[in-house]
């Protein structure tokens, strides 16, 4: 018998808390889709997720108001669009396809518009990713993403010099709305194949032709719990984390399998993210600083972090054993009110961030820059970041939004994307360590010290 | 199907008749009840078994009705969800 305190937790993080169901994404495969020509694939892609997904936005409905939990974003993401065609295709032509879907069947965002160069790019994978920004630029709703180093690969500096410029010329293509394109666009190192969070999402090559991922937050919900536990020790904390995250993932699980049953979909993955919003109460540097941190970038914050993001993965591994993509504790600056507060007032910077992602999910994520930052220096601090990925075999990544005519102040964003202080970069000059190309070996991963 | 209604508000008279007289009148049977008091707020739970020809998010948002007619918040959930969250 359901006890009536447990009934009252669970409508007070609903309520309270803003616990949710952050994302219900349905992977798609296209390869079923590949035609000689482009307009007879754009077609097959069109019909195919439409006539997958079309349901989905009634189904999350449908399981928001049964559980009572809201379904905040429903998204697709399907088959690197680099893997489709051999160079044959037209790619801007079948992004216009998967945006169009996208629109059609009301779905909030398409991922998927991604290469993997992680190790070599092919002649068609490089001008793929060349084509990057005008996509990014003529489209609404889908999400880019590139791989460009693996634990095993090591790092690919071609490709890395190369997305830098990629996000300089989004960035001055989407100047009117203030450089918003590169939120659209993320750069892996290890990129996992079903995450369900935009805009790193696809479907890998390994996953089934119709597979139903969910991703659950609640950064509101740890935040409560440890809100009041005024001198418990640490090990107390990470007990409390994990047994909130137990519960949260055991929501998500149970909504994926029933939005796999009823859009007749396999059930993949939970992936229990603590991702924020730029909503009072739904912050994770606001659970950094109830660990009695001062303010979120302080000393000791990456470690409260490594404590939270390693709770929130045993946790989660309890409750459900289909955990995956990316779990574990986003940082994305605009997006956390409590990060937001701290970059503008100077005691979180890019150098911090770039530490706390090495313990946690997943990379410098929504960190707007001056617009005049180069591409040298965007792809160093991509090679920065992945080299992070690489050595701790992790999933690191990438958003990062140099906005374009901006050298201070704050840039709005809207929605769940929120809006970001100006933070600075070092501005030294990386251009020839960039030019040299070529690739960082993977490294060793034994005589680990 | 099995599911909680739970009342949350300033307690006042009338909230039970009023809530369980709907349910009456939707063919919706209470399974369990439970009522108390909490940090100064009236606070009920019910179980009930809603027949499967109930239109769910219907039954869902003529309750939120009541519950804003009442001046209480009022919310019904699959009972799956507390199952899940608090079972192992």
């Amino acid at each position: 018998m359901l006890q009536n305190r447990d009934i009252i937790e669970t409508i007070d993080m609903i309520r309270r808390e803003h616990l949710d169901i952050r994302t219900l994404t349905m992977g798609i495969s296209l390869f079923d889709c590949v035609a000689d020509d482009t307009a007879t694939a754009a077609k097959r892609i069109y019909d195919k997720v439409t006539s997958c997904a079309r349901e989905l936005p009634a189904c999350a409905a449908k399981l928001s108001s049964e559980y009572g939990i809201p379904v905040v974003n429903k998204r697709v993401a399907v088959t690197p669009v680099s893997l489709l065609g051999g160079g044959r295709l037209d790619y801007a032509m079948l992004a216009c396809a998967l945006d169009k879907a996208a629109k059609d069947i009301g779905i909030d965002f398409i991922g998927g518009y991604t290469a993997l160069v992680h190790k070599g790019m092919t002649a068609y994978e490089r001008k793929f990713i060349e084509s990057i920004p005008e996509v990014l630029a003529s489209t609404e709703r889908l999400c880019a993403s590139v791989n460009i180093g693996t634990t095993k690969a090591g790092i690919n500096m071609d490709a890395v010099a190369l997305v830098g410029r990629v996000i300089k010329r989004t960035s001055m293509l989407t100047a009117e709305s203030n450089s918003i394109g590169c939120a659209k666009f993320v750069v892996f190192c290890n990129a996992v194949e079903d995450n369900p969070f935009m805009a790193g999402a696809f479907h890998g090559i390994g996953e089934a032709d119709k597979v139903i991922n969910v991703g659950v937050s609640g950064p509101g919900v740890v935040h409560s719990a440890i809100r009041d536990m005024k001198g418990a020790t640490l090990t107390e904390i990470a007990e409390a984390i994990k047994k909130t995250a137990f519960k949260i993932t055991r929501s998500g699980e149970l909504v994926a399998r029933r939005a796999s049953e009823l859009l007749g979909a396999e059930f993949g993955i939970v992936d229990l993210s603590l991702a924020p919003t730029a909503e009072i109460g739904d912050s994770v540097a606001h659970i950094l600083e109830a660990m009695g941190i001062e303010q979120v970038g302080g000393c000791g914050t990456t470690a409260a972090l490594a404590l939270l993001n390693d709770a929130v993965k045993k946790g989660g591994l309890m409750a459900s054993s289909s955990v995956g993509g990316l779990s574990g504790a986003f940082i994305p600056v605009s997006e956390d009110i409590g990060m937001i507060e701290a970059a503008a007032n100077g005691s979180l910077t890019v150098n911090k961030l770039e530490a706390m992602t090495a313990v946690c999910s997943v990379g410098l994520d929504m960190i707007a820059v001056t617009g005049d930052t180069t591409a040298e220096v965007i792809s160093a601090l991509i090679a920065d970041e992945a080299a992070i990925g690489m050595v701790n075999g992790k999933t690191t990544a990438v958003r990062i939004i140099p906005v374009e005519g901006k050298t201070e102040g704050y840039v709005e964003f809207g929605g769940l994307l929120g809006r970001a202080p100006i933070m600075k970069l070092s501005t030294l000059k990386p251009n020839e360590f960039i030019a040299r190309g070529g690739r960082i070996p993977a490294t060793v991963q034994s005589l680990k010290n | 199907m099995k599911a909680v209604l739970s009342v949350i508000g300033k307690d006042k008279r009338g909230i039970i008749a009023r809530v369980s007289g709907k349910l009456y009148e939707m063919g919706v049977n209470i399974e369990d009840i439970s009522q108390t008091i909490m940090q100064d707020y009236f606070t009920m739970i019910m179980l009930i078994d809603v027949p499967d020809d109930n239109d769910f998010p219907v039954l869902c948002e003529d309750f939120n009705k009541l519950g804003a007619e009442i001046g209480v918040s009022v919310t019904i959930q699959h009972e799956g969800i507390f199952n899940a969250m608090h079972r192992i």
